[in-house]
């Protein structure tokens, strides 16, 4: 069991959860995710790290509610027990493996898309305290969407914000803010997006024309994260990998990212269904025509 | 005398009912009805039973003290070589070993080991109470033990008995390893038999910490340099499934027979009350012929789809128990031998409609001994279905391995060990699937026990 030790609503639907973990906190490297469950009836749901603190021993982790398992989650509050939390998953971020004078001749451009900004977080203040020089572009829906703005602020060089209505930053998509980076002059050596899988395509696709080194973190579906059932697996470079243990980060030029998406949507609407009748029951609804059979 | 009557028949649960729910397909025998079918045992000088039997059960030994009415001591007898009698007796290809090998086959049928087993091991869960582990005097030296699957268990609870503090490791929310992701409740009940055995397992002191993931979590070299552990033991099972690297394998709709079965076993997946989901369909074919192929098949069957069994090659070769065969053609499983996938076939918006296959038949004997299929001409034909469920075995996983310096991998990426457990490195043994690649529950206990004699010896040495 883990204890939570402190919850906060980050924006709409998005919580922030520090939980400890003791173990996983000294594993942890960028780049890593773990698997939580709520409690005994619970899925395993694969959630990306978004801090870690190995002398205090605890794991944030930043959960938008989705379905029922990531509402379940976000129902807990502090002092309340997560049934498993078991991590870290996956393979580091490659950087977290570069010689350090190497590393600070390199010039990074992260992208964070919504609930995504949280992992690109614990990547940059990495590269950030080893003295590497790193720009960051937040995207969101709106102002009241965006999240870890002000942490982002203190461990990057420059910060960039865009939303889709204007409301902070600049009005435009993440992939129309690199373009413009790009086109006043300066030269990244490798770009990070995380975020939506629609995102990271299209971030795909800009760099490409740019011939820009760009990595994604994937989050498919899984079930254990430790290799054994292959939900996840994704084709890159037409090659079928699962992004449990080979990824979940990938080259962003060589992913399927149409099949990645169709695959995300495999218990779509199994997960929508369960979701409604939580959602009745909650409301003390009692099903009388069948539909919760 | 030896009685000659007819093997005693066991009770089971009927096909058409047990097709539609998950409690167990077989009753196992009574006390009455073991007591009968141990009367059949010719009790042979040189009993060939004990010698097809991977870890050497004394059969005879334990069929004469049951039938005296000894139970105490027939458990203590199977006790003396196997951890896990409830399982093995529900699990192990009994026809390919102790009862393929009994000299009553020849002429009639074998006399029922595996239900004779099963009865003793489940009167001694039953009886746990009154026999009290005999555990020796802690000597203080620690193993760790990675993976609660049947070799973990069997070596942490050997060496527990001997005095030495163990902790197992266990990647998974639950602990049991294959016994709890891969086999279903209704070949193996879960809180039954499978929790029963662990607490037998804790009842030795052996220390279980689940969610830790060896190579991730810690590491082979921190348990032992960081946390004090004098010696490891790796029983992390069989690892990556395997596809079969045809056209639409991703297709929505294909999924390997472990993330079937896990969704279905230990995520609970058919119960509502549990939030994981499965995706059953209405047609579900399943691709492969052994234990996990007529698992995955008949837990389709009982969600609900029509169910079948495609194989390339024909039923007397199918690598699964005779008694699933049967049990699976019992509950209406259809089988479609001599067939060979060669594409997925998917609609538009990327689900699976169905499965292009070709005939196949058997030529030369292969290296294996096995006769080699080959594709009929012209024999192409489609299959329609909206899930296709691949159980073609596993690859191991790296996780351990590459992440432990110094410790060897075989060509297909097995762990390299010797037939006592020893790997590459000093203090680091494995046993299982790990090693061997997917292979039966009673090959890795076997594997466990022999790696906890090579742990002690080792660790009495340093």
């Amino acid at each position: 069991m883990f204890r939570i030790v402190e919850k906060r609503l980050l924006a709409e639907n998005i919580y922030l959860m520090k939980v400890e973990a003791p173990r996983v906190a000294r594993a942890a490297l960028p780049g890593q995710f773990v698997i939580v469950r709520a409690d005994a009836l619970g899925e395993r749901v694969p959630l990306t790290i978004a801090d870690m603190d190995a002398t205090e021993g605890s794991v944030t982790i930043v959960i938008q509610t989705l379905g029922v398992s990531t509402r379940k989650i976000c129902a807990m509050e502090v002092d309340d027990m997560l049934a498993d939390f078991a991590g870290p998953l996956g393979r580091p971020s490659e950087f977290v493996k570069l010689p350090l004078e190497e590393l600070r001749k390199r010039r990074y451009v992260f992208i964070g898309g919504g609930v995504g900004t949280a992992p690109v977080y614990p990547q940059v203040k990495w590269l950030h305290e080893r003295g590497v020089d790193v720009d960051v572009i937040i995207g969101a829906k709106s102002a009241q969407m965006l999240i870890y703005t002000e942490q982002m602020a203190q461990v990057c060089s420059h910060l960039y914000i865009t939303t889709d209505d204007g409301s902070a930053g600049s009005k435009g998509l993440v992939t129309a803010k690199l373009e413009e980076l790009i086109a006043a002059g300066n030269h990244y050596d490798e770009c990070v997006a995380i975020g939506p899988m629609i995102m990271m395509k299209f971030v795909a696709l800009t760099t490409k024309k740019y011939n820009l080194k760009t990595t994604v973190s994937l989050n498919a579906l899984m079930v254990d994260g430790t290799g054994m059932c292959g939900a996840c697996r994704v084709t890159v470079a037409g090659k079928t990998r699962f992004t449990c243990v080979e990824g979940p980060e990938f080259d962003a030029h060589e992913v399927d990212f149409d099949e990645a998406m169709r695959r995300q949507g495999m218990y779509r609407t199994q997960e929508q269904r369960a979701a409604a009748i939580a959602a009745e029951r909650e409301a003390g609804h009692k099903c009388r025509i069948g539909l919760d059979k | 005398m030896a009685n000659k009557i007819p093997r005693v028949p066991v009770r089971e649960q009927n096909p058409a009912v047990r097709a539609t729910n998950f409690e167990e397909v077989c009753y196992g025998y009574n006390l009455e009805e073991a007591q009968l079918e141990a009367t059949r045992c010719l009790d042979c000088k040189k009993p060939r039973c004990v010698a097809a039997c991977p870890v050497g059960l004394q059969i005879p030994r334990f069929i004469e003290a049951l039938r005296k009415g000894r139970l105490p001591e027939a458990a203590a007898i199977i006790a003396e070589d196997s951890s896990l009698p409830s399982i093995c007796g529900r699990v192990c290809p009994q026809e390919s070993q102790c009862e393929g090998a009994c000299i009553l086959g020849i002429k009639g049928e074998p006399v029922a080991i595996g239900k004779i087993e099963r009865f003793i091991g489940d009167w001694k869960l039953e009886h746990s109470e009154e026999l009290p582990p005999v555990v020796a005097a802690k000597n203080g030296k620690r193993v760790a033990v990675v993976g609660s699957g049947p070799a973990g268990l069997a070596c942490a609870s050997d060496l527990a008995k001997w005095g030495y503090e163990v902790t197992v490791f266990e990647a998974l929310h639950q602990l049991g390893g294959v016994l709890v992701y891969g086999i279903p409740e209704f070949r193996l009940p879960k809180e039954r038999i499978v929790s029963r055995e662990i607490a037998e397992v804790e009842r030795l002191g052996v220390k279980f910490e689940t969610d830790v993931i060896v190579g991730r979590t810690v590491t082979i070299d921190s348990l032992l340099d960081e946390e004090g552990f004098d010696a490891v033991f790796i029983g992390s099972g069989a690892g990556l499934p395997r596809f079969m690297g045809i056209e639409g394998e991703n297709l929505n709709g294909v999924v390997s027979a472990n993330e079937f079965l896990t969704r279905a076993n230990l995520m609970h997946a058919y119960d509502k009350q549990y939030d994981t989901p499965i995706y059953v369909g209405q047609r579900v074919v399943v691709v492969g012929g052994g234990n996990v192929a007529m698992d995955a098949v008949r837990t389709a069957k009982r969600l609900g789809a029509e169910a079948t069994i495609v194989y390339r090659r024909s039923e007397k070769e199918l690598p699964a128990r005779v008694e699933e065969v049967h049990h699976a053609k019992e509950e209406g499983i259809e089988f479609r031998m001599l067939t060979n996938p060669v594409a997925v076939l998917g609609d538009e918006q990327g689900w699976v409609t169905g499965l292009r296959c070709v005939e196949m038949e058997l030529g030369e004997p292969d290296e294996s001994g096995r006769r080699s299929p080959v594709v009929k001409e012209g024999s192409e034909f489609e299959l329609a279905c909206d899930v296709v469920i691949m159980a073609l075995g596993t690859s191991p996983n790296p996780l351990i391995a590459s992440t432990t310096a110094g410790l060897e991998t075989n060509r297909r990426g097995c762990i390299t060990a010797t037939d006592e457990g020893a790997t590459t490195r000093e203090g680091v043994f494995a046993g299982g699937d790990a090693v061997t690649g997917a292979a039966t529950v009673i090959l890795a206990m076997g594997a466990g026990r022999k790696a906890a004699k090579a742990i002690d010896a080792y660790l009495k040495e340093q």
